[in-house]
């Protein structure tokens, strides 16, 4: 036995020290109060590993929508298109003369009228190579550039197609628009939803396990209690514990699905080489997640494993409250 | 230090089981608590340890009213009593080293600060040798001894010790009993309860609280 006196009963820890104390406490090696390998505890991991990857993959799919929609934005709302239909009695081709020197103000960059022969190749993909067209009323297109800076004037422009070029239409894609960024978004949301649920049903089942980790550990909180430990402390054991197990689940979770966009990344750029990718390419742009995407899974993980830690101190705290 | 007044406890709708219990523990006394199997002599413990709640009556623990106490102000009293367990309660996936020194992480303090005086304790209690072992390899007799070098680690001004001597021969007991007397020395109260005869006619100066019926005897 030491001479040491009696120690004085531990006063609670101001708040301004409170900080500090936690990160010493953390950066310092200590006991594991909390067994780490239980069978329980390697099925949360577990757990916790799949529903991170669905969620990071939830996410970073809702990422890549939404990149997608902004890319269909920005190309189709950079261009117009001046269509001019083929009317009985009128010269076509001087009707898309007139219809592009209208157009032929501030605000465009470039104007391309597409001859015959390129209106004609655009129906190709419906209506198969090698037909002759020539018989068929086929639309000419005249394609406005948009300056990047400039604010051509719409208004003007109709008005003058309407009086000169009765049968051309300006069309500037606003319905394609609309529909783009209501499906986009709504595909934003469904995903959003989707990870809503899977954080739900992983905090519930944080919360089981917590339950069955604090019934597993009954004897110990009792010794802890015994010996002066207060609640936030106990919790703090257990959200440790489940810190841990969190960041552990997380890591593999996250490190999964990060793998799995980077694959994914690179066998759709190798795919789209071919000819048939090229629709889908349109579609969903090249499946590359970028810088932003890979750190939001990273930041996902993370927040996976600090929420995991969060709901069992909550769930630990609560219990502790009516153990007492 | 603590103070028991008419102290009665019945658990749910049962009759008592202790009947107007009233004692003081006064601080360097020293006190054996005896009675038959089943008189409550754990429960009286457990109710100076605030794990349970008496019924009826009022306790008053190092001068605080044990019924306006706030869970931090239990947990704060619970770390100035040190306790034996009748059945050790040492945590299995921790160390005989790290279960003695509970107490000391559970206060806060660093490794550094108490490592020699628990690794000097062990030895003291004859558990040098077993520093890294853990429980379950542990003959009882060891297992209570650690239990014992737990509850005295913090130097505790009340100790309270559950049939200490239960699970060690007699030479052990002998031995146990003086560090018992010479924590008391050192100004620490000691209330053992115990069935062990013997044992108090070891130290006949100590108080004896008998329990029997429910109903609390003192003899000084």
């Amino acid at each position: 036995m030491t001479d040491a006196s009696h120690p004085e009963a531990a006063s609670p820890p101001a708040s301004d020290n409170r900080l500090k104390r936690s990160i010493q406490a953390f950066a310092q090696p200590r006991l594991t109060l909390i067994p780490a390998d239980s069978t329980a505890s390697r099925a949360l991991v577990i757990v916790i590993a799949i529903m991170t990857f669905l969620a990071t993959l939830t996410g970073g799919s809702a990422m890549l929508i939404y990149q997608a929609s902004q890319n269909w934005n920005s190309a189709i709302s950079r261009e117009m298109t001046i269509q001019v239909k083929p009317q009985l009695g009128r010269d076509i081709e001087a009707d898309v003369r007139k219809a592009a020197d209208i157009a032929r103000m501030p605000g465009f960059a470039d104007i391309r009228v597409f001859s015959r022969e390129e209106s004609s190749r655009l129906l190709e993909p419906w209506l198969g190579a090698g037909l002759d067209l020539s018989e068929l009323p086929v639309p000419r297109l005249i394609v406005l550039k948009i300056d990047p800076g400039g604010r051509p004037d719409l208004a003007a422009l109709r008005e003058q197609l309407s009086k000169q070029v009765p049968n051309a239409a300006l069309d500037d894609h606003h319905i394609w628009l609309e529909r783009l960024s209501t499906m986009s978004r709504a595909l934003v949301v469904v995903a959003v939803i989707i990870l809503l649920l899977v954080l739900l049903a992983m905090v519930l089942a944080v919360a089981f396990a917590t339950r069955g980790a604090m019934a597993g550990s009954r004897e110990i909180i009792d010794v802890l209690h015994f010996v002066g430990a207060p609640n936030r402390f106990i919790a703090a054991e257990f959200q440790r514990h489940f810190l841990k197990l969190g960041l552990r689940g997380g890591l593999i979770g996250g490190g999964f699905a990060l793998v799995v966009f980077y694959l994914a990344g690179l066998l759709t750029a190798w795919w789209i080489a071919s000819p048939e990718a090229s629709q889908v390419e349109a579609l969903f742009g090249r499946f590359a997640l970028g810088a932003l995407g890979y750190l939001t899974i990273i930041v996902l993980s993370g927040a996976i494993a600090l929420l995991t830690a969060a709901m069992s101190r909550s769930v630990v705290l609560r219990r502790l409250r009516r153990m007492n | 230090m603590v103070r028991f007044e008419n102290v009665g406890l019945r658990y749910g709708m049962g009759t008592e089981v202790l009947k107007d219990i009233s004692f003081s523990v006064e601080p360097q006394s020293f006190q054996f608590l005896t009675g038959p199997s089943g008189a409550g002599k754990t429960t009286l413990l457990r109710l100076i340890l605030m794990s349970l709640k008496p019924t009826r009556g009022f306790i008053s623990l190092f001068g605080q009213d044990a019924s306006q106490l706030t869970k931090d102000d239990i947990s704060a009293i619970r770390r100035r009593i040190g306790v034996v367990f009748q059945d050790f309660r040492l945590l299995d996936h921790l160390t005989t080293y790290e279960n003695v020194a509970l107490p000391l992480f559970v206060q806060g303090q660093e490794e550094s600060t108490y490592r020699p005086q628990v690794v000097e304790l062990l030895r003291w209690v004859g558990l040098g040798e077993h520093i890294h072992s853990y429980p379950p390899v542990l003959s009882g007799g060891e297992k209570q001894r650690a239990a014992i070098a737990r509850a005295l680690i913090v130097q505790p001004e009340l100790l309270l010790a559950d049939e200490p001597t239960g699970n060690v021969d007699p030479t052990l007991a002998r031995r146990l009993l003086r560090l018992f007397m010479e924590l008391n020395k050192s100004g620490t109260s000691v209330v053992i309860a115990t069935h062990d005869l013997a044992l108090m006619d070891q130290f006949e100066d100590a108080r004896r609280f008998v329990l029997g019926d429910g109903r609390l005897h003192i003899y000084d």
